[in-house]
């Protein structure tokens, strides 16, 4: 299970990066926003994409949304775990086809919870 | 009643011609003088002086207040300084953190996985399975695992301080963002009252944007309608058929 983790703060992609490892995933690869993302997604047979939303650049939603419309890349997974609350925003995210939302600050817990649901539905 | 409405109507014109003036446009004002019933010329014309006078004066005394320029020329960048050393500064508290959490995770396992091993052997022991050459080869292991084991509790509380060392961002931090909010009151409290006595506080115009990004909730801040923890994203999710 090859995953890309996308988030600005690299204390934030280091502490998805333990948690994922303590939940067994240890091929785990990094970018700061969307622009950087983007290209290692379409060159990079990833598996699996946790976003956060607010980055400069590109934001999570953006890469979402393009991610959605590259034929490739439309069916990958996406978790977005973000600090974004609103309830519009979290309207916008599923209207643009997320597969999970964890908001920040969040535990060990509710990520693996998260996980797991979005692979279970995409085996079944 | 009508004495009233007549009052703020010389008073809007009055400030339509002190902002035509402000603004160098002089045939809005002439047209704006022009407008005013003969009468009301003289009242207007007082008006249109005190409110010049006032506002004149309330700029004025902004530039001047030693504080505002005090402001402009510290404070402000100090703030600026100041907010990015508190990112600094939590950002060196959580790679401090991490850096011990993911030393000693490994640190941890080890340990686990050993006892675990040496328990079930030893187990073996106890129900007296176990040959006398493979209780010399356990007396050992456990030997050495006891040596192993003060080792890694040793790193394991070195770790732990330093994490605990490491909170100490939280007061330092907290005393310079306190600071820096105190600065923003203060420049508030006079921008408040410059608007007000320049009177031009127009009507709010709201501006309805796409989806602009909240960022993260903050009590007692105006942002929209936030989710508070996980399980209403959850509930609002699963209403849309996740």
């Amino acid at each position: 299970m090859k995953i890309l983790i996308v988030d600005d703060f690299s204390t934030m992609r280091r502490i998805i990066k333990n948690l994922l490892r303590d939940l067994g995933f240890t091929n785990t690869h990094e970018a700061d926003d969307g622009l950087t993302a983007l290209p290692m997604l379409q060159s990079g047979d990833f598996d699996f994409l946790v976003s956060d939303w607010n980055m400069p650049g590109m934001t999570g939603i953006d890469l979402l949304k393009a991610v959605r419309a590259d034929p490739k890349l439309a069916s990958l997974p996406v978790l977005m775990v973000t600090a974004e609350t609103k309830r519009e925003q979290i309207i916008m995210a599923a209207e643009a086809g997320v597969n999970g939302y964890v908001i920040k600050p969040f535990t060990a817990g509710t990520l693996e919870e998260k996980i797991n649901k979005i692979f279970e539905r995409v085996a079944g | 009643m009508e004495q009233t409405i007549v009052e703020s109507e010389r008073l809007a014109q009055a400030r339509a011609l002190v902002a035509a003036l402000e603004a160098g446009n002089d045939t809005e004002a002439t047209q704006i003088i022009r407008s005013f019933p003969e009468n009301m010329e003289m009242d207007l014309f007082q008006e249109v002086g005190r409110l010049t006078r006032e506002l004149h004066e309330a700029i004025i005394g902004f530039a001047m207040d030693d504080k505002v320029v005090q402001v402009i020329q510290h404070e402000m960048p100090d703030a600026t300084e100041r907010l990015t050393y508190v990112i600094e500064m939590t950002e060196n508290a959580a790679n401090t953190t991490l850096k011990a959490v993911e030393e000693s995770m490994p640190v941890s396992e080890e340990l686990a996985e050993i006892s675990s091993k040496l328990a079930a052997e030893w187990d073996r022991f106890r129900d007296r399975k176990m040959e006398l050459e493979d209780f010399r080869a356990l007396s050992e292991e456990i030997g050495s695992f006891l040596t192993l084991a003060s080792g890694h509790s040793k790193t394991l509380h070195d770790n732990l301080s330093e994490v605990l060392l490491a909170q100490g961002y939280q007061d330092i931090t907290g005393q310079i963002i306190r600071r820096v909010i105190t600065l923003i009151q203060d420049v508030e409290e006079k921008l408040v009252r410059l608007v007000a006595i320049s009177g031009t506080a127009r009507k709010n115009e709201v501006k309805k944007a796409d989806v602009e990004m909240a960022g993260p909730a903050v009590p007692n801040v105006e942002q929209g309608e936030m989710l508070s923890n996980q399980d209403d994203v959850d509930d609002l999710l699963s209403s849309l058929g996740f």
